[in-house]
């Protein structure tokens, strides 16, 4: 009988993850054995070790290019940045997740599980410690994160896909305040995130089918000598696609977006904007840039229509939100398909621009629901857009940090917002896809009115009779806010290392 | 001939001080707000003195350099950098700079102790000492810099302070009218000197002073013509000069130090500098210099017959301001020799009309503030350091020897009957010696209406008083250089220019010998002075009187107001009215329509957001298909 032949690992390349889901794993192990008072000191501080030794392994492993386990895992200049991007996002996010002075106990409540409106419910909804199991929920979630983007064929891709989604349906049914709104949202996000994710295995068994392997170079030499119905490659181009599609919230698989962003606690979507973008993104990047390159022909008008989709959808739809996680919903529908735009310029720019614009807005958004944490009423934040009229009278340093950060996302020059739609656009217009530029201007323009319409309300207009009260925040909000808005003016003075760094690390290893 | 400048060396490395101690001056004086009013005229003040004083170190420390090495080029750091384009931070300090530097300086100081006084009672004068300062920078980086874009950022410079201290009483209408007349007439101006600039970087490659001198031998006469006109048009805009004259005598609605340094001194000359340095291009086409000659005797005459109908004290300087400069445009404009001759003038201009305007601030002082010379009279005995300091600047000004006007504008009469063509000889000659006779009528006029013949004091409480020390005392220095200055100059500062604008030998002579022209000159004047003495010294009626058509005109600016009124303004109303209609009706209806149209999409696509998972499911499940079957048609040949 021939013996199993274990294929050589490279551990080095690995050591990222294995970080990560190790300290998850001991997190879970904490949970139990920390006494209760110590529990989230413990929990957040061994978490963000986690993500800086992570962190460190990833600037340690700068340069890798190699595919290892038996061509599961490929790490290259864009697995790096990706993952890098993740965990300095990650770790922001998990300063969002743990602040506890905003609120009494925390953004999360401690036993989800309880009936909402019971007894019990309205008891630990008066500031009992919230759940500390979302720390290592988180970084479950970060480390399929970091296999999602690092993952070379497509089964290793599914699996990723699902370590990384099922932390964030927990997370997301997790709110302190409003929580059947959060139940909903987590509840639609799973059904139909295993909707999406059920066209996504559809779709491998189509591409095995027509490359005989699931591995991405595999199928890049299957396309390139096509033996099979093509037919077989369409139908799973398409439905992997549509999984991942899903995930990147584009059109018209973004239907999730709004009410989960709505619904879920802020610091979570603060979390899923910023990370979940980069994750998904970057599986986009590899599996169109290093399996279908092939076919870039027959998947590019059909993505960039669906970009044009996204950008329009995003862009209209804000216009008459009345909440602002709607809002910001919304714009990051829009941003999804601006970054699309540079997913399909197919090239080195379009590469690094796409990189480059995901570390970008990751940090504007992550201030941006920083600041939506800190405005509160006696019902907990104070999301609607009427809420806000006149806060720039009472509070005109935070609503001058809002309106700076909505004068990111509207793309004005000096912030990361502009240079990041510059890379972007010029990237596509390098590739030929100088139509997508167009509707990216265009949709960019009416993006706008709804950021502005915020900015006047804050600042113009008369505050209402019981206007909400501005919290003070603590020092980890206080940190993220700080970070987002120094990296963001920082990106839109000196992009160039960034940029450098981008390009540096913009070639897959196949 | 090749230039090239000498880097700065030794103690000619400091030439940056001269900008950066009144910039920093002005800094303080303008960021520290209130807490400088106490002691912020003082800082003003001393810091002029201090580029004075080193303006000296240098001036003298050039002095002592060869001949053949007289400049000091610095370059500070690179400026602007964008491709092909490269423009250095960059000082040059060589003879031509250096004595612009000594006027503005040190004319620039005496002011700045005159206005001391002349604003002690205003709320405003820390804000004015801050303006001043930065006036007094800029114009010191304009005539430093050296290259073009230097000097136009100086020149924009100077531009926006003229612009603040015209306008300083800017609640008054006519002050803040005043302003917006300087600031648009000098965009018209400077929109040439930028494209002039423009057009020097495409064709040369480059705005130093050093690359654009050396290369205009290469350029075609075309070329040369069109640069020179546009830089023309910028020194034209500047100085007050035909066609864009109109501004300077309503500038006198700032401060009377303002008028003195500002607009009689210093910054209404920087036109002449720009030409006098550019003479490497105005003498390479003659066409070019013709029209600067022309520009010049049409603009003395205009300021000169318009002078002699003003009743407004600071607004007949201001024409005879005009007028002198259409002197030195003359001069530059005929180009050789005369470069430094306009110079000359140029300086003693600086000292007897910045004399003659500080002395009309301090009648004004002394008289409540009254303008109307009409309404003066037999001041003479009541403000007898005034009556004396004016009486000097006045007899510079008509040219009567040996004050300095005679020293520098006879020359320059005699250059223009020195000219090469013989009608132009005649044409120029004449016009400038018109120009004497008139200036002798209407500087005597003044003369004769404010300070002598019957008292006409119109309000009750008028008591003339002489001014204080702080004011006279400048009056006084100045009237000495009006007085010695003229001879001090007249050999000294051609021969000090010579690196600049090259060895000029004895000119032929010209239709008319020298002793000639200088008899006739002095004729013209005593004709005109005595004429004005005849008529005025019993004085005049209050009200101005029905007068003949040349006279009316002249009142009326003769009718240029009204000419830029009917060409510009009022076609300009009309284009703007059509344009705001066009963009209420057109444009915003188009972007009121669009948005409106967004809302209303926005609005129904919202409904399809149901909230039922099933309906997501639903829209994914359709988008599915449809992405599917796009693959697939595009793929096997359904679609296209």
């Amino acid at each position: 009988m021939e013996s199993l032949q274990l294929p050589p690992i490279d551990y080095g390349a690995l050591l990222p993850m294995l970080i990560l889901f190790g300290a998850a794993c001991l997190g879970v192990v904490a949970e139990v054995v920390t006494p209760q008072r110590a529990r989230n000191a413990v929990q957040l501080g061994l978490a963000l070790v986690a993500v800086v030794a992570a962190l460190a392994a990833v600037v340690w492993q700068r340069g890798t290019r190699t595919v290892t386990i038996g061509g599961a895992v490929a790490v290259d200049g864009p697995t790096l940045f990706l993952q890098g991007s993740i965990l300095v996002l990650g770790g922001v996010s998990l300063l969002l997740i743990g602040e506890r002075s905003i609120e009494k106990g925390g953004a999360f409540v401690s036993q989800a599980a309880v009936t909402v409106g019971s007894q019990k419910d309205l008891q630990q909804a008066g500031g009992r410690p919230g759940a500390t199991e979302v720390y290592p929920l988180t970084v479950f979630a970060l480390g399929g994160m970091l296999l999602f983007v690092a993952a070379n064929d497509l089964l290793t891709m599914f699996v990723a896909l699902e370590v990384f989604s099922l932390p964030l349906y927990l997370l997301c049914a997790l709110a302190r305040r409003r929580r059947l709104l959060s139940q909903e949202a987590a509840l639609k996000y799973f059904l139909l995130g295993s909707y999406a994710s059920a066209f996504f295995l559809f779709g491998v068994a189509f591409v095995y089918g027509y490359a005989g392997g699931i591995q991405l170079e595999v199928v890049h030499e299957a396309v390139a000598n096509p033996q099979r119905s093509e037919v077989l490659l369409y139908v799973g181009l398409a439905m992997v696609a549509i999984g991942l599609l899903f995930k990147a919230a584009l059109a018209p698989f973004h239907v999730w977006t709004p009410d989960v962003y709505q619904g879920a606690p802020t610091p979570i979507t603060a979390f899923m904007a910023a990370c979940t973008k980069v994750a998904a993104f970057g599986a986009l990047l590899r599996i169109l840039y290093v399996a279908f390159e092939g076919v870039r022909w027959s998947f590019q008008p059909i993505l960039g229509t669906i970009a044009v989709l996204t950008m329009f959808i995003g862009a209209v739809l804000a216009v008459t939100q009345t909440d602002l996680k709607r809002l910001l919903a919304y714009s990051s529908i829009a941003n999804a398909g601006y970054l699309l735009v540079g997913v399909l310029a197919l090239n080195e720019e379009g590469l690094s621009g796409t990189m480059f614009y995901l570390v970008a807005y990751g940090f504007s958004v992550l201030a941006a629901f920083a600041i939506i944490s800190l405005v509160r009423d006696a019902d907990g934040e104070a999301t609607h857009l009427s809420r806000w009229a006149g806060i720039g009278r009472k509070s005109p340093l935070l609503a001058g940090v809002f309106t700076f950060i909505l004068l990111t996302f509207a793309g004005i020059p000096l912030t990361s917002g502009f240079t990041s739609k510059f890379a972007v656009f010029g990237a596509a217009v390098e590739g030929g896809q100088t139509w997508l530029v167009i509707f990216g201007v265009i949709t960019s323009m009416l993006l706008a009115f709804p950021y502005l319409r915020v900015v006047v309300l804050m600042w113009l207009s008369e505050p209402g009779e019981s206007a909400p009260t501005v919290s003070i925040p603590g020092f980890l909000t206080s940190a993220v806010l700080g970070i987002g808005v120094i990296v963001t003016v920082a990106l839109g003075v000196v992009p160039a290392p960034l940029i450098d760094l981008t390009r540096e690390a913009s070639e897959f290893v196949r | 001939m090749e230039i090239s400048y000498a880097p700065a060396t030794g103690v000619l490395s400091n030439i940056w001080l001269l900008v950066a101690i009144p910039l920093a001056s002005a800094a303080i004086l303008l960021l520290l707000g209130k807490r400088a009013d106490k002691w912020g005229h003082w800082l003003g003040v001393a810091s002029v003195a201090a580029s004075f004083v080193l303006g000296l170190i240098f001036f003298v420390s050039l002095s002592g350099l060869e001949a053949s090495q007289r400049s000091a080029e610095l370059s500070l750091w690179d400026f602007i950098v964008v491709g092909r384009l490269n423009v250095d931070f960059g000082l040059l300090f060589d003879p031509l700079a250096g004595v612009f530097v000594l006027l503005i300086t040190g004319v620039g100081s005496l002011i700045h102790l005159y206005a001391v006084g002349y604003m002690e009672h205003d709320p405003g004068r820390r804000k004015f000492f801050g303006y001043f300062n930065l006036f007094v920078s800029a114009m010191l980086l304009l005539v430093l810099g050296n290259n073009y874009v230097m000097l136009y950022f100086g020149w924009e410079g100077v531009g926006l302070a003229s612009y603040l201290l015209i306008s300083f009483w800017y609640t008054r209408p006519s002050a803040a009218t005043a302003g917006k007349k300087a600031f648009l007439m000098n965009r018209v101006g400077d929109a040439g000197l930028a494209i002039g600039i423009f057009l020097m970087f495409t064709e040369l490659g480059s705005t130093q002073y050093e690359d654009v001198f050396n290369g205009v031998d290469s350029l075609a006469a075309g070329t040369i013509l069109v640069m020179g006109i546009l830089l023309l048009l910028g020194a034209c805009g500047k100085s007050g000069q035909f066609p864009l004259q109109a501004w300077l005598p309503d500038a006198m609605e700032g401060p009377t130090p303002v008028s003195a340094l500002i607009h009689a001194a210093t910054m209404v000359t920087a036109g002449v500098y720009l030409i006098a340095r550019s003479n490497p291009i105005f003498s390479a086409n003659t066409t070019l210099q013709l029209v600067v000659v022309s520009v010049g005797a049409l603009t003395l005459l205009i300021g000169c017959v318009i002078g002699a109908a003003k009743d407004d004290i600071k607004r007949v300087l201001a024409w005879s301001t005009v007028s002198q400069i259409g002197y030195m445009f003359l001069g530059v404009g005929l180009g050789g020799g005369a470069y430094a001759l306009a110079i000359v003038h140029l300086l003693a201009h600086g000292f007897f009309k910045a004399n003659m305007f500080l002395g009309a601030g301090s009648v004004m002082h002394g008289m409540h503030d009254q303008v109307d010379i009409r309404r003066f009279g037999g001041l003479s005995k009541h403000m007898k350091i005034t009556w004396l300091t004016f009486g000097t600047g006045w007899l510079a000004i008509i040219g009567i020897p040996p004050l300095s006007g005679y020293f520098s504008k006879e020359p320059i009469i005699a250059a223009a009957f020195e000219r090469e063509v013989v009608w132009e000889a005649w044409v120029f000659g004449m016009a400038a010696l018109i120009g004497a006779g008139l200036t002798a009528f209407y500087m005597t006029r003044l003369f004769v209406l404010t300070f002598h013949g019957p008292a006409r004091w119109t309000e009750d409480n008028q008591h003339p008083h002489e001014s204080p020390a702080i004011m006279t005392i400048p009056l006084i220095l100045l009237a000495i250089g009006s007085v010695g200055a003229g001879f001090l100059m007249s050999t000294s500062v051609p021969d000090w220019l010579n690196p600049v604008f090259g060895e000029h030998g004895e000119e032929a002579h010209g239709v008319l010998s020298h002793t000639v022209i200088t008899a006739l000159s002095l004729v013209v004047t005593i004709i005109g002075a005595g004429l004005a003495w005849a008529l005025f010294r019993r004085g005049t009626a209050l009200e101005p009187q029905p007068a003949g058509v040349l006279v009316t005109a002249a009142r009326r600016n003769l009718y240029t107001d009204a000419f830029n009124e009917a060409v510009f303004e009022r076609p300009g109303i009309y284009l703007t009215r059509a344009l705001v209609y066009l963009d209420g009706k057109g444009i915003d209806g188009l972007v009121n329509g669009l948005a409106a149209a967004v809302g209303g999409g926005s609005g129904r696509l919202r409904r399809l957001q149901t909230g039922f998972v099933r309906s997501y499911a639903l829209s994914m499940l359709t988008g599915a298909m449809l992405v599917v079957g796009a693959f697939l048609a595009i793929q096997l040949g359904w679609l296209a």
